[in-house]
Order: C-alpha cells, then sequence, then structure tokens
C-alpha cells in the first residue's frame, strides 16, 4: 500500500473499482472486475489515474479489447476528481495500439490504421447492446415465471409495475435492476407506463408467441453463457500457467478470480 | 472402433485433428509462443485433469504419439487431418498440409488429408489448390477468414477472390469446405466472429458443403439461423466437445440448440487433437444424456441413434467412406 493519501487514496480507489464494476465485457454482458480482468488500479495525487486490465488470452478480439478500454476511460473520468483515466491494456497482441488509441481518444478505426468505414464500434455496440438486453429479460422473465407470475401478467406489465414488483430468490433484486438499466437503453420509450418486456425493436409481446419469444432469448443466452465458461476457464488457466505481470509498488491488485 | 458397454461396435470419425509442430526451435517470433500457448490453455482448461499433457509434449509430439492417441489407445477408426499454415509465426508453418502428409502417408487408411487456400493469395491461391489436388487428392480445404495478412484483417468467403476459389474447387471436386467459426486465434479488427458470410457462399455454392468448424461459438445463434435455412451447412463440434466436462449443462443446451436448429444428420464429432484427445470425448459422449428438461423445451434427444450419426456416420457421408470396406479392413 501507498502511503501518500492515506484513506483519502483508498477511497477514491474504491470509487474508481465502483466505476469499473459497471463496465462490461461486451460479449459476456459481466462486469469486467467480476471477470477478473483488472489488475490493478493506481491513482496519482494530482487526480490521474491508471487502470491495468488483462484479458484471458493475448488474442482476444482487439475490437472487444478497445470497447472496454474505451468504455473504462469514460466511466471513471466521469469521477468529478478524475483529471486524466488511463486504462492500459496488459499482455495483449494489440495492447500498443489499443493503449494509445484510447489515451489519444482516437476512433478504433484509426487507432489501427485504418481508413473508411470501420472506423466506429458503434454498430457492434448497438449488436453487443441487444443481446445484453435480450439475455438479461430471460433470465428475469423465468424468474418471474418460477414464481407463479402469468404470461399474460408479463406481456402486459408496465416499466413502473416492474420497478414496484418483488423478485424472489438470492439474485432476484440483481436481475431486475440489470434488466431495467438495459430497458432504459433498447426497446423504445421506457417510462413508467411503457411496457416492462419487449423485444429489441419495442415491439410488444402477446401471450400466443411467449413461449417462442423465450426460446429466441434462450437461444442468444447460450451463446454468451458459452462463450464466458471459455473464457473463465482461459482466464484461470493461464493464471495457473503464468504469473501476472508484477504490479509497481504504489499499484493495489484488486482482481479476485476463480481458481 | 469404440465398443459400448452393451458390446456394441461404433465406426468413430474424428472430424477435425492437427499434427502440428509448435516447439520453440520452429516459433519464428513471439506470436508463435503466444499462439501454442493460447492453445495450451484451452488444453488445460477444458480437459480432465488426468488428461492434461505436458507443456513440452503439447508443442511438438511426434506421428506415433499421434497415432496412437487417435488409433490404438484412442477409438477412432479415420481422422481428417486439417491444416493450420500460420507461417508468420512459425518458421515451417504450424502444421501445413505438406507437414500433415507425412503422417496421412504412412497410414493411408486412416487419415483423410485437407487443403488450405487464402483466397487473398489471388492467382497463387489457384494454383495452390492444383497443386494440393494433384499432390494429395484432397477433398476438403480448412479456411481461416479472421486471418491476419500483411495489412488486412481477415477475409469473407463472400469476396470475389473466394469466389474463385470456390469455383475452383467445385470444378477439381474439392467439395468440403471446413469453416474456422469459433474462437479466433488471430482476430480480426473487425467483428471476426461474425458468420453472416456463410450464408452468401453456401447459397452460391449449393454445390460444396460448409462445415462451420465450432458451430460459430459464441455465435451459435447467428449460426443456427444460417444452418437452418442453408442444406449445405454443417456443424463441427470441435470445442464443443470437451464443454461435456468442464460444464455438462452448458453443453446440453448446446447440442439441443443444436439437434432443433441443424439437426442429427448435419453434425461431425471431433476432438480437435491434440488440444484434446478422442478417448474421454467418445466415452463421456456416449454416456451423456439430456437432462429431462431441456428434452423438454426443445423437443430433441440425443439418443444412441443420433449419437452414431454425430460420432461417425455423418462425416463418412461428407467424405464418401464406405463404411462397410473400412471395417473390413481396420477392424480385421
Amino acid at each position: 500500500m501507498s502511503t501518500a493519501g492515506g484513506a483519502n487514496e483508498a477511497g477514491r480507489e474504491a470509487e474508481v473499482l465502483a466505476c469499473l464494476a459497471a463496465v462490461t465485457d461486451p460479449e459476456l454482458d459481466e462486469p469486467v472486475t467480476d471477470l477478473g480482468f483488472v489488475e490493478n488500479v493506481t491513482v496519482g495525487a494530482d487526480g490521474a489515474v491508471s487502470i491495468a486490465f488483462r484479458l484471458p488470452t493475448f488474442w482476444c478480439a482487439a475490437n472487444f479489447a478497445y470497447m472496454m478500454a474505451e468504455d473504462m476511460r469514460d466511466a471513471v473520468s466521469a469521477l468529478p476528481w478524475v483529471t486524466r483515466a488511463v486504462p492500459k491494456l496488459l499482455d495483449h497482441m494489440c495492447a500498443e495500439q489499443v493503449n494509445r488509441g484510447v489515451a489519444q481518444g482516437l476512433e478504433f478505426g484509426a487507432a489501427f490504421g485504418e481508413a473508411g468505414d470501420d472506423d466506429s464500434l458503434a454498430n457492434l455496440r448497438t449488436t453487443f447492446r441487444h443481446k445484453a438486453f435480450q439475455g438479461r429479460q430471460e433470465a428475469l422473465l423465468r424468474a418471474l415465471l418460477a414464481q407463479g407470475l402469468h404470461k399474460a401478467a408479463l406481456v402486459a406489465m408496465t416499466v413502473g409495475e416492474l420497478e414496484r414488483a418483488t423478485v424472489a430468490g438470492a439474485e432476484g433484486a440483481c436481475l431486475k435492476r440489470r434488466y431495467l438499466q438495459m430497458r432504459a437503453l433498447v426497446g423504445g420509450p421506457a417510462g413508467p407506463d411503457a411496457l416492462a418486456f419487449v423485444t429489441t425493436e419495442g415491439e410488444s409481446l402477446t401471450e400466443a408467441g411467449f413461449d417462442e419469444h423465450l426460446r429466441t432469448l434462450a437461444s442468444v443466452r447460450i451463446s454468451m453463457e458459452f462463450n464466458g465458461a471459455l473464457c473463465r476457464g482461459l482466464l484461470a488457466a493461464r493464471d495457473r500457467a503464468s504469473a501476472p505481470t508484477q504490479p509497481e509498488a504504489t499499484e493495489h491488485p484488486v482482481a479476485t478470480r476463480e481458481a | 472402433m469404440y465398443r459400448t458397454s452393451d458390446g456394441e461396435e461404433l465406426f468413430i470419425v474424428d472430424g477435425h485433428t492437427h499434427f502440428w509442430d509448435a516447439a520453440p526451435a520452429n516459433q519464428r517470433n513471439i506470436h508463435g509462443k503466444q499462439f501454442i500457448d493460447c492453445f495450451y490453455a484451452y488444453h488445460s482448461a477444458l480437459s480432465p485433469e488426468q488428461e492434461v499433457w505436458p507443456k513440452e509434449k503439447f508443442e511438438k509430439y511426434d506421428a506415433e504419439t499421434m497415432v496412437r492417441d487417435l488409433f490404438v489407445d484412442g477409438p477412432v477408426d479415420m481422422a481428417i487431418i486439417q491444416p493450420t499454415y500460420l507461417k508468420e509465426f512459425y518458421i515451417e508453418g504450424f502444421n501445413t498440409t505438406e507437414q500433415n502428409a507425412v503422417i496421412t502417408q504412412a497410414h493411408p487408411d486412416r487419415f483423410i488429408l485437407n487443403g488450405s487456400f487464402d483466397p487473398r493469395e489471388g492467382t497463387a491461391a489457384l494454383e495452390h489448390l492444383h497443386a494440393l489436388k494433384e499432390a494429395y487428392g484432397i477433398r476438403g480445404v480448412k479456411l481461416y477468414t479472421a486471418e491476419w495478412r500483411g495489412a488486412s484483417r481477415g477475409w469473407r468467403l463472400n469476396d470475389t477472390e473466394a469466389y474463385r476459389c470456390f469455383e475452383l474447387c467445385e470444378k477439381l471436386g474439392i467439395t468440403n469446405m471446413h469453416v474456422h467459426k469459433g474462437p479466433t486465434i488471430t482476430p480480426l479488427a473487425k467483428d471476426a466472429f461474425d458468420c453472416h458470410d456463410v450464408d452468401y457462399a453456401a447459397t452460391d455454392f449449393p454445390n460444396l458443403n460448409f462445415i462451420v468448424e465450432h458451430v460459430g461459438l459464441p455465435r451459435l445463434d447467428d449460426f443456427c439461423w444460417i444452418a437452418v435455412q442453408e442444406e449445405n451447412v454443417w456443424g463441427g463440434l470441435a470445442v464443443v466437445m470437451p464443454f461435456m466436462h468442464a460444464r455438462p449443462r452448458y453443453f446440453a443446451e448446446v447440442i439441443a440448440e443444436l439437434l432443433f436448429w441443424v439437426g442429427e444428420d448435419k453434425l461431425t464429432f471431433a476432438s480437435d487433437y491434440a488440444i484434446w484427445t478422442p478417448k474421454w470425448l467418445v466415452e463421456k459422449f456416449w454416456a451423456f444424456e439430456l437432462p429431462e428438461d431441456i428434452k423438454q423445451e426443445r423437443g430433441v434427444d440425443l439418443t444412441p441413434e443420433v449419437k452414431r450419426k454425430i460420432l461417425g456416420l455423418n462425416a463418412a457421408r461428407l467424405y464418401d467412406i464406405d463404411i462397410d470396406a473400412a471395417k473390413a479392413k481396420l477392424w480385421s
């Protein structure tokens, strides 16, 4: 632990970690902190924050690495005392391009020396936001069905009613919160009177089409979960095989991994 | 041959194997090391503990080891051997068609040797296909659309140059296109996992089979959507199989999805040797049953009949293997 700053610095680190917990791996729809991607966080006296992160393999797709780095930068930069947030991708084939590009605020394409129509990750972000919406919706719908709600009630439920509803089970509250976060971004207007459960296009569901809708959501979720299992296995194997990059004296390891 | 506990004898085709050399002496640069490290991570993450190899053995194994693991200790009757060139990472290549031919020519009844092409080579790609056909009589190719090449971050099956290669394949009787659509080796700057290009190529080349290796993971949903519409799109189960051990419930869900969308006649077993070995995979797969709730929801079942098809009969159909003749030769 560094001594300068003391409790204040520890508090700031906690704030940074709280921000990073809102950043997800777009493919897995899980916080980068839970996945063990964040190696360590350094907070400087001048308000500069450095975030070292590592992905399961040297080859993980560069575009997703870039998205996560951008999201980390933006999430941490939102803290009022932060003067500069600099993500540092470690042990990756494209670490140099990603780190430089994100630090300079370049679009993905520009960072990789490409020109033309592939400059932006916007489309890919939208695709994965939709997948996250679908995955979260399925988990919540299944929880609500399991506690006895009827399909007819679910297709008619409003956002306001869902906000007031109690979702049973240890993770019930979390499922609801995570779905509502994504519902605010996907599926059209999300005021209290809007339907809680809609398609990514904002279309309402019907009782007759409910089972088919749920199966479609399951297909999306199985893809994402399967890959999540693979990533976690790879991360664990990588950690067994090699000691992580040694942090500098003032940096604090924060990641907790599955064995 | 795999003999079940009931005494039934099954014909097994391993749809995806490699004979690679990733030893430090053959590594051209850091990428060569990182690549085999990544494979080793797959291997150790998803294998049962007693099946994990020492790193050194995993980097380079000899022909004798491979033959023993597949056909002597393992239950495989015939194996399809797929090349992965990676000459930018490995001095002599990782496992080129030429390297693989050393083992297949010593065991011609056991192996089906596949080639490869990279349409970005233009005319040279076409010449390469001619040469592979002439030298080895190849029937299939392994394609890596996500492979980087100079400034290129990958290619698409529906690129004009790729279509020229497909046209030539059709002409030469190279009918099986094994397309790597799964976890990437050299990932693309764009979406390396995207598999929509399969849709175009499969529609435009109805006489070719497109075997999507690793079933598009992590784009299983996209893959299923394409496979259900295209008669000539198949699913290769390399990388999927070992999840039986690591995450059996997920494996069940994935197999149920595939049976529902792709169907029992277009899925092929594969070990991805030497990432995994076929013995434990075949044993575990034969014993595997879908949980009741998954059967109910999807309305599919993994019956012995379905398993027989996946373990050998489907691949035999793809490569016109005369099973009775092969059994007579290999089982005697």
